[in-house]
């Protein structure tokens, strides 16, 4: 088992590094002069630019210049925002349970329901219900999630009038955050409405998110059920005369979890690249929007800091998953 | 049947034994599933819009009406023949732009799929055939990329190069490239340790000739596969960057771009929010149950479990 760990997390760290690589170069490879692109500053005397320039470190040769950035790095120093003058990681990590917030109740909304979905189409392989569900998984998988959003927006803030438009909270509530995620804090304020209003700010967004790990779910876990359904333990346990509800439980579920507690890592992935959308149409003031406001204002330290961190976090989940993979399966532990 | 063969027995056996044409083959098992063809059916229509476009058009994509701003389709009260599906906020004919749109996001599918492929073949053949430094190389590059989101990769190539149209389909073709290169690589390592492979190895052909003439149409059928569901996601990620700006620029009528240009009439019109966006959900859909086909008729394993 510690081999396993050691192998995996050794395979993270060349991942990373060139992760920092890219980020390293990113900043060197957009057109323009780097001292404007990293001050923000425009029509600077040649003294002040050699200062600047020398500030930076960029006069050092550029092996130098990546260890520099690379001890940056390690000490959490990611540079500071040209539009805000704040450093990066701070600005990073203000808004980070926002899209963490967003995206666990997306991915919660996507296994509560893609779970019993697949299953339930898998065990009534053929009925109208499987077709339904693998016609409307398809549609999901196929969406534009930010069409899917204003036309939710339409029908359930335009015609219907029942949820807000935009933003985590309706502004009449203030309160200081303790944890970054409204949910708790709303709670943890203890002014009255302000959980509800929360949450009616989070169902569409959450649905937008979810709809596309939904999709991926429900078709996987019924492909996987479909398989497992199929195997001689399931047929001698309904031999044995257990409870069909035993059966497909107990002992088809167990097995075809596997696959399925794979993809729902992969989603993280999707969850981020979605979240970019996703709160550019809700005006969800998490890391998505952040980055794509960051880009448009060409604030590039934050960009650059910022997909170093989203990166990051990416890496570690997958690192998390497949750690977590290895314990609870032992064929891949043994096999690698 | 060749002339030698000339007792009946003979000729019933020859019958027998000759195996259908592949292509055949591949039709049987694909016109079975009806959503393939379906989808199939579908695409071709949106293939013939494209195409005649500039002949069957109501009116030129970027003619402004001044009299007819957001005029509701023609089942509407308000709306008129003359725009079946209403107009934008400039008065823009909907219909003509959603025909011209698909020419769009065509053209767009076929150049990210043409750009990754190459690479993707290329670097994938490259790491099977010289494993070692190379192949560590390009597999740890692969990786780094794919650690990446998908649709943020794309958004930082586009930062990098400046958003436009055309970098924007550099840059989705970039974020495919590493599942193609793993795909080829895989297969080709499966096909290489074959007895064809070392007898024509033998035989005196070259790495070039053994990785392109011998081993990569055996390799094809996944990446068929992947290229048609590519496909319908370059279609997806084309125009979400459209949508975020960084992909075409206004006027241009592609579908992501008419969405974010509509976003502010989105509780005014709704016309002009949901037409681009039934657009990319039909061609994505339907190159989605065309991809799902294909893999089934190519890789006939899958189908039986």
């Amino acid at each position: 088992m510690i081999r396993f760990i050691l192998t995996r997390v050794g395979l993270v760290l060349p991942t990373f590094i060139g992760i920092t690589l890219l980020a390293f170069a990113m900043i060197r490879l957009i057109p323009g002069d780097p001292v404007e692109l990293l001050v923000g500053e425009r029509g600077m005397t040649a003294e002040r630019h050699a200062q600047l320039r020398a500030g930076l470190g960029l006069d050092k040769p550029l092996l130098v210049q990546y260890a520099s950035y690379i001890g940056g790095v390690l000490h959490g120093d990611l540079g500071k925002s040209i539009v805000t003058k704040r450093p990066v990681s701070e600005e990073f990590f203000t808004l980070f349970p926002a899209t963490v917030e967003l995206s666990l109740c997306a991915l919660l909304f996507a296994v509560l329901l893609g779970l019993p979905a697949g299953i339930i189409a898998a065990v009534r392989r053929g009925s109208t219900f499987d077709h339904t569900v693998m016609g409307v998984a398809l549609t999901g998988y196929s969406m534009p999630i930010f069409w899917w959003g204003l036309l939710l927006i339409i029908l359930f803030s335009g015609i219907l009038g029942w949820t807000p438009v935009s933003g985590r909270i309706s502004l009449l509530f203030y309160f200081d955050a303790v944890t970054g995620f409204m949910l708790i804090d709303s709670l943890l304020s203890g002014q009255e409405g302000a959980f509800v209003s929360t949450l009616s700010h989070l169902v569409l967004p959450t649905i937008v998110l979810g709809t596309i790990p939904l999709a991926v779910i429900a078709r996987q876990t019924r492909s996987a059920m479909l398989e497992v359904l199929n195997e001689d333990y399931v047929r001698t346990a309904r031999a044995k005369g257990l409870a069909p509800l035993r059966v497909i439980g107990l002992h088809a579920l167990r097995n075809a979890l596997i696959p399925v507690v794979t993809v729902i890592g992969l989603q993280v992935g999707v969850l981020f690249s979605g979240a970019v959308l996703t709160e550019t149409i809700f005006a969800w003031p998490g890391i998505g929007k952040w980055l794509i406001d960051s880009i448009s204002r060409r604030d590039y330290p934050s960009v650059q800091g910022g997909i170093l961190l989203i990166a990051t976090t990416v890496i570690l989940v997958n690192l998390a998953v497949d750690l977590v993979y290895g314990l609870i399966n032992p064929r891949i532990r043994h096999n690698r | 049947m060749s002339a030698s063969i000339e007792t009946p027995t003979a000729q019933v056996q020859a019958q027998v034994h000759e195996p259908p044409h592949p292509l055949r083959e591949f039709w049987s098992y694909f016109s079975q599933n009806q959503g393939a063809v379906a989808g199939l059916l579908v695409f071709a229509v949106i293939c013939l819009v494209a195409i005649s476009a500039d002949f069957t058009h109501p009116h030129p994509p970027n003619e402004q009406f001044r009299e007819h701003f957001l005029q509701p389709p023609m089942w509407q009260e308000g709306g008129s023949a003359e725009f079946p599906l209403g107009t934008d906020a400039v008065g823009r004919d909907m219909l003509s732009r959603i025909m011209h749109g698909a020419r769009y996001s065509l053209v767009i599918g076929l150049i990210v799929i043409s750009l990754s492929l190459t690479a993707g073949i290329t670097l994938g053949l490259v790491a099977a055939f010289h494993r070692g430094v190379i192949e560590i190389v390009v597999m740890r590059t692969m990786d780094i990329l794919l650690s990446l989101p998908s649709l943020l990769l794309a958004v930082v190539i586009v930062a990098i190069l400046g958003p436009d149209l055309f970098n924007a389909m550099l840059a989705i073709s970039v974020v495919y490239i590493p599942h193609l290169v793993r795909l080829t690589r895989a297969a080709a390592l499966t096909e290489r340790s074959k007895d064809y492979v070392t007898a024509s190895r033998v035989a005196g052909a070259g790495t070039l000739r053994l990785a392109v003439v011998t081993v990569l149409p055996n390799c094809l059928a996944p990446l068929i596969v992947q290229a048609t569901l590519s496909f319908s996601s370059a279609i997806l990620d084309a125009a979400a960057l459209g949508f975020l700006g960084m992909g075409a620029q206004p006027p241009t009528p592609e579908w992501g771009t008419m969405l974010a240009e509509a976003r502010e009439f989105v509780l005014r019109a709704w016309w002009v929010v949901t037409f681009p966006g039934v657009a990319i959900l039909v061609t994505v859909l339907a190159l989605n149950l065309l991809g799902d086909g294909l893999r089934d008729a190519l890789d006939p394993k899958l189908k039986r479990m």
